[in-house]
């Protein structure tokens, strides 16, 4: 079965599994099961009623918004439950869920498909996630307190479209209780949902590329984690057929541990040599005498010295 | 091999970090919040 394939598979059946308990979906309430406490590492709404685990980002947010409360109690709770299971994720797969698990990735994957003309994302944008990170689920929820010292979930509130389309709006459709509570909040989040939902018609994953904070998290690993791509310096001519087909932009060749590169394996069908690979202990590792850039081949001209 | 036990260094380091967490009781702060509706999430509140 060819790669691309596989994943519209594994992404679609990680969307139902994420949210795999559809009793509550008919209830309008959220499933409360003891599983809710494990992170997934993808971004899905923990208040999407049938949602099986906790968003990651979500759970550093209140983290941060209850750090400094927590610390008067004395309780110190920072958060590294949460970090430590990105962590752990990050480190074995990199950006690979945002590929092939995230429901809200999948979810972008569809949108462009529907025809129209496709544009390209500005790299500068790239940066924006950083921010956000930075910004919306670390710094305003930690230091913009009130006055009892509880901080607010600023991503989730203002930005966060994938807890919109998968919590907000079946919940104020299902919930009679919460529909007569909507207010501006609510059609600004339906807003921005509505901005990326158009945008991603005509580029390619709009939002994980310039906002989503996890994926600006699990692209920190790209360069360190044991899945990896490589590049065969004897096979590459590089004629940038990988490149062309890379839908997030990236140099292949120069670069295949980027950390905008979500593990689609495009760049893998694409090349015609077969050049690039992926690299997993004990899951179709490249032999080193054929892949001679298995070991090292990295995003800098020293990691792709053939060795 | 030095990218390799970079990524087993980040693992155990992670592992570690999770059980520290686990110990200040921070799974069931994870599924207190993750059990109750957000209502920032959903654009109330």
């Amino acid at each position: 079965m060819p790669i691309h394939i596989k994943r519209r598979w594994t992404q679609g059946l990680s969307a139902l599994a994420v949210n795999a308990y559809i009793p509550t979906l008919i209830r309008g309430k959220i499933y409360q099961g003891k599983i809710k406490g494990v992170c997934v590492p993808v971004l899905n709404c923990y208040s999407c009623p049938s949602a099986l685990g906790a968003c990651p980002i979500g759970s550093i947010q209140n983290f941060m918004a209850t750090l400094k409360f927590n610390l008067s109690l004395p309780q110190y709770q920072l958060g590294l439950y949460v970090i430590g299971s990105l962590g752990l994720v990050g480190s074995l797969l990199g950006r690979f869920p945002c590929g092939w698990l995230c429901p809200f990735g999948f979810i972008q994957d569809l949108f462009h498909k529907i025809p129209s003309p496709k544009l390209s994302i500005p790299k500068f944008l790239n940066w924006g996630k950083y921010i956000v990170l930075a910004l919306m689920v670390f710094a305003l929820p930690l230091f913009l307190l009130d006055e009892y010292g509880m901080g607010k979930t600023w991503f989730c509130a203002w930005i966060c479209p994938a807890g919109t389309l998968e919590a907000g709006i079946p919940l104020v459709i299902l919930n009679p209780g919460l529909r007569s509570q909507i207010g501006f909040m609510f059609f600004w989040k339906v807003g921005v949902l509505l901005f990326f939902l158009a945008w991603m018609i005509f580029s390619y994953r709009p939002f994980c590329r310039t906002t989503c904070p996890l994926g600006a998290i699990l692209g920190l690993f790209n360069r360190a984690s044991l899945f990896r791509l490589v590049v065969d310096e004897e096979k590459c001519k590089t004629c940038d057929a990988c490149s062309k087909d890379c839908p997030v932009q990236i140099k292949v060749h120069e670069s295949p541990n980027s950390p905008e590169c979500i593990r689609c394996l495009k760049c893998v069908e694409a090349c015609p040599r077969g050049a690039v690979a992926y690299d997993f202990p004990f899951f179709n590792r490249p032999s080193r005498k054929k892949f001679r850039g298995a070991a090292i081949a990295s995003s800098t001209d020293e990691e792709r010295r053939p060795a | 091999m030095k990218r390799r036990a970079w990524a087993v260094v980040l693992f155990a380091v992670s592992a570690a970090l999770v059980l520290v967490g686990l110990t200040q009781g921070e799974f069931g702060s994870v599924f207190e919040k993750a059990v109750t509706v957000c209502l920032s999430c959903i654009g109330i509140g």
